[in-house]
């Protein structure tokens, strides 16, 4: 056994990770270890323009690739950069491991330049969050960080690092297997949990089933087709479920909540027996808690014992790995074919058919025509999406195949995760193509990461739907605020004021409004990035022709939608399924603000 | 206020790693959800690795499950055992320092503590100092009399610690 520096040992026990790629940053406190990465030349570096991009990126990259996102960030304000995304993938259940740098242990405590309680600050975001206080815990504690974000319900881990402790001399050897106490997650599905699950699903009239992004993250995807294939029992996905079976299969009805569609909604309504897997119950997909599910008995399968009956009081939990779940209950139904509910399933088609989701054409540039031009011009594209209205059309219309896969910000909703995500996707999947749908605020909250993407040569297609608003906002106000925008308009300029009344003594927009802030198509050139502008429907397909031709860097397509589309239906937040506005002739449902009780 | 009808006292003994940290995580976590604890006293067990901690709070059911599973999925956490409805041996110590007393109040205080049950530790001219191992609730109403009859006086209060009795079959 050899004796090295803590810094020498992390880079080695990275690679013995397989860890490839590291997003870091450098500063004074990383600045050892950046040199050991110097000298051993992997894992590669990539270096975004901001930790926040960092972060996401690694998100991005870990969610695309099955496989954790490591980042390596300086004491103090690069660490303080991560939070965002941790929180983000606190709640997404993202696996990375996030290294941050920490002064020595000598000067913890003094108020030390780029000092800050880094573990303190992020202890309730995280899944595991600790500093290396010696060099002998040093190796048990990287491999328990790799093992804890990527086992059970995956998450982030933090790993803070002094300085004095990385430079000192200690063992080489990498554990090879983990013991913490307090840690077992349960994978293996309890065979009476799965009895009763079948036995109630052979009764129900109305099954559905109910999947979440627990399904994608288990790898589920193709065992849960075959489930829906063999029972017949129909399927609807909350956003972050989206794809865990294809979109474009019979037994698939959307997505259900606040913006879910008429059909799956009403599913969940009516239906007499919900099977979810994977899922939370998050107040997005719920509603008003009483309304949920009123008539059904509910099942819930999840790896996290904390996320069941936490929202929602459960019939049946199981706890366990979702794919070994659906492997029993596949193996199950195998015996027993399918479950009578023909007609319950002709209603849902029903329900679909009354109230497809849909928008009007008219001669004006809207986001379905854009994100149907990416169902049709891309065969498995990797999409991520911004937050706020953007986020939501690309939820709902983005049809998924194959390998094809959605990447959203679903339980923090963080503006500007788009652009990040969809470059640390890019690198973790060279050759695929990579679409960020972005709003014009979200981009410009990580815009700097056009110069990764660019740099790294990264074909990232950005899509901005430039509405001129925050949009999503923009649609409560004019929802539920009659109309009143306050600083949602991304148009509000000095002249704005001089008129006296603030926003209230707007007229909308006219010619006085600034046309382009920034100009995305010099932003581009900015960046050495392909820009093209689309303001009509008919541009649309010839955009993406040149953008797919771009393959040495990114292409930003700025589409001027019009400026005051909805995202429908829409659930008031709070509200009940029946509260569902479905389009604009729905206006007595409108105002009257919003009480989230 | 809670109106649920499960609403009541809890005791929870948690085992968990002896290390820097772990309190502020136990303790972050109630704060960070919004849970009320009522109590909260940790010390090391015969393994030095291992801290023991008696939890005291109010919830209604529902919210006391989600509670124990959220300790239980904390990485630093290695046992939670719900001891609510466990036959249980708790006590808490408290020390009253009572100032300004006259020879007739001492005599007086001697005579509560025969009463009371608790013990004269310390005194001179003009002050004594009680201390009281009892249950809390004993405690409460110790303390309650105290604070009634004299002016000065001074307290601090340990929180109450817990153990399961020596069940029957162990006997
Ligand atoms: C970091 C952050 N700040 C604020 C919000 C609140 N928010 C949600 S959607 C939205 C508007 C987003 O506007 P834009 O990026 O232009 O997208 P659009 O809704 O117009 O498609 C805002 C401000 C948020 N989700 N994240
Ligand atoms: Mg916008």
């Amino acid at each position: 056994m050899a004796r090295i520096t803590g810094n020498e040992f992390l880079v080695k026990a990275l690679r013995e990770e397989g860890v490839e790629k590291i997003f870091a940053y450098p500063g004074a406190c990383v600045v050892d270890i950046f040199d050991e990465l110097y000298k051993t030349g992997s894992p590669q570096i990539i270096l975004p323009r901001h930790e926040q991009g960092l972060i996401h990126a690694a998100e991005g990259y870990a969610r695309s690739t099955g496989k954790p996102g490591v980042c390596l960030v300086t004491s103090g304000p690069g660490a303080t950069n991560l939070i965002t995304g941790i929180a983000d993938a606190n709640l997404d259940s993202v696996p990375l491991v996030c290294l941050t740098g920490q002064v020595a242990t000598g000067l913890i405590g003094n108020d030390t330049f780029q000092e800050v309680d880094i573990v303190g600050i992020t202890r309730n975001i995280c899944k595991y969050t600790t500093m290396v206080r010696s060099r002998d815990d040093l190796n048990r504690l990287i491999k328990e960080a790799f093992h804890i974000a990527t086992t059970g319900r995956p998450g982030p881990v933090l790993l803070d690092l002094p300085k004095d402790i990385m430079a000192e001399l200690g063992s080489d050897v990498y554990p090879d297997k983990v013991n913490i106490r307090g840690y077992k997650p349960q994978v293996k599905v309890h065979d009476g949990q799965i009895g009763r699950t079948i036995s109630m699903m052979y009764k129900a009239a109305k099954p559905l089933f109910l999947l979440g992004g627990g399904v994608k993250i288990a790898g589920a995807q193709a065992d849960m087709k075959a489930l829906l294939e063999q029972t017949g029992i129909p399927a609807v996905t909350t956003i972050m479920g989206r794809g865990s079976i294809p979109t474009d299969h019979e037994l698939y009805f959307g997505n259900v909540g606040m913006h879910g569609n008429f059909a799956a909604n009403n599913a969940v309504n009516g239906c007499d027996l919900l099977i979810s897997i994977g899922t939370r119950f998050n107040d997005r997909i719920t509603g008003k808690l009483g309304t949920f599910a009123p008539d059904a008995k509910i099942i819930h399968i999840d790896i996290d014992t904390a996320s069941i009956s936490k929202n929602v009081t459960v019939d049946v939990p199981v706890v366990g790995d979702a794919k070994a779940a659906i492997r029993k209950l596949l193996k199950e139904a195998g015996e027993r074919g399918a479950v009578k509910c023909e007609n319950w399933v002709k209603a849902l088609a029903g329900f679909r058919d009354e109230k497809p989701l849909k928008q009007d054409t008219k001669d004006k540039l809207l986001p379905k025509q854009i994100i149907d031009a990416i169902n049709s011009e891309f065969k498995e594209p990797i999409v991520t999406t911004d937050v706020g209205q953007n986020q939501m059309w690309t939820t709902q219309f983005f049809e998924i195949k194959g390998r094809g896969q959605l990447i959203t910000s679903g339980g923090l909703g963080t503006m500007g995760y788009g652009l990040p995500a969809a470059i640390g996707a890019a690198i973790g999947n060279p050759g695929r193509e990579v679409i960020a749908v972005c709003g014009d605020g979200g981009f410009q909250m990580n815009s700097q990461e056009l110069a990764t993407a660019a740099i790294n040569r990264l074909p990232v297609i950005i899509c901005i739907l430039n509405n001129g608003y925050l949009g999503m906002v923009r649609q409560w106000q004019e929802l539920f605020y009659e109309g009143e925008y306050a600083g949602t308009c991304l148009k509000r300029n000095a002249q704005c004021d001089s008129r006296g009344a603030g926003c209230a003594g707007c007229k909308g927009r006219s010619a006085e409004c600034p046309e382009y802030v920034p100009d995305f198509m010099k932003l581009a050139e900015a960046y050495g990035a392909q820009g093209i502008r689309v303001e009509k429907a008919d541009q649309i397909i010839d955009a993406f022709a040149r953008a797919k031709a771009k393959k040495d860097g990114p292409t930003i397509i700025e589409f001027i939608i019009e400026d005051e589309e909805l995202v429908y239906p829409m659930i008031r937040p709070g509200g009940a399924i029946t509260d569902m506005i479905t389009g604009p002739e729905d206006e007595d449902k409108r105002g009257g603000g919003i009480s989230e009780l | 206020m809670n109106c649920d009808k499960s609403f009541r006292r809890r005791w929870l003994s948690l085992f968990v790693e002896n290390q820097t940290g772990v309190l502020a995580r136990i303790s972050g976590l109630l704060s960070g959800k919004a849970y009320n604890i009522h109590s909260l006293t940790v010390g090391e067990t015969q393994d030095p690795t291992i801290s023991r901690m008696t939890i005291c709070l109010d919830a209604d059911d529902k919210t006391y499950e989600q509670i124990k599973k959220q300790f239980n999925r904390s990485i630093e956490v290695i046992k939670v055992l719900d001891i609510t409805d466990a036959s249980i041996r708790s006590k808490e110590v408290m020390f009253i320092k009572i100032r300004d007393i006259t020879d007739k109040d001492r005599a007086e205080i001697f005579q509560m503590a025969t009463a009371f049950r608790f013990q004269i530790k310390d005194m001179d001219k003009s002050s004594v100092l009680i201390e009281a191992v009892r249950t809390e609730i004993k405690n409460d109403s110790i303390l309650k009399v105290i604070n009634e009859r004299f002016k000065n006086i001074e307290v601090v209060r340990g929180g109450p610690v817990a153990i399961e009795s020596i069940s029957m079959q162990d006997r």
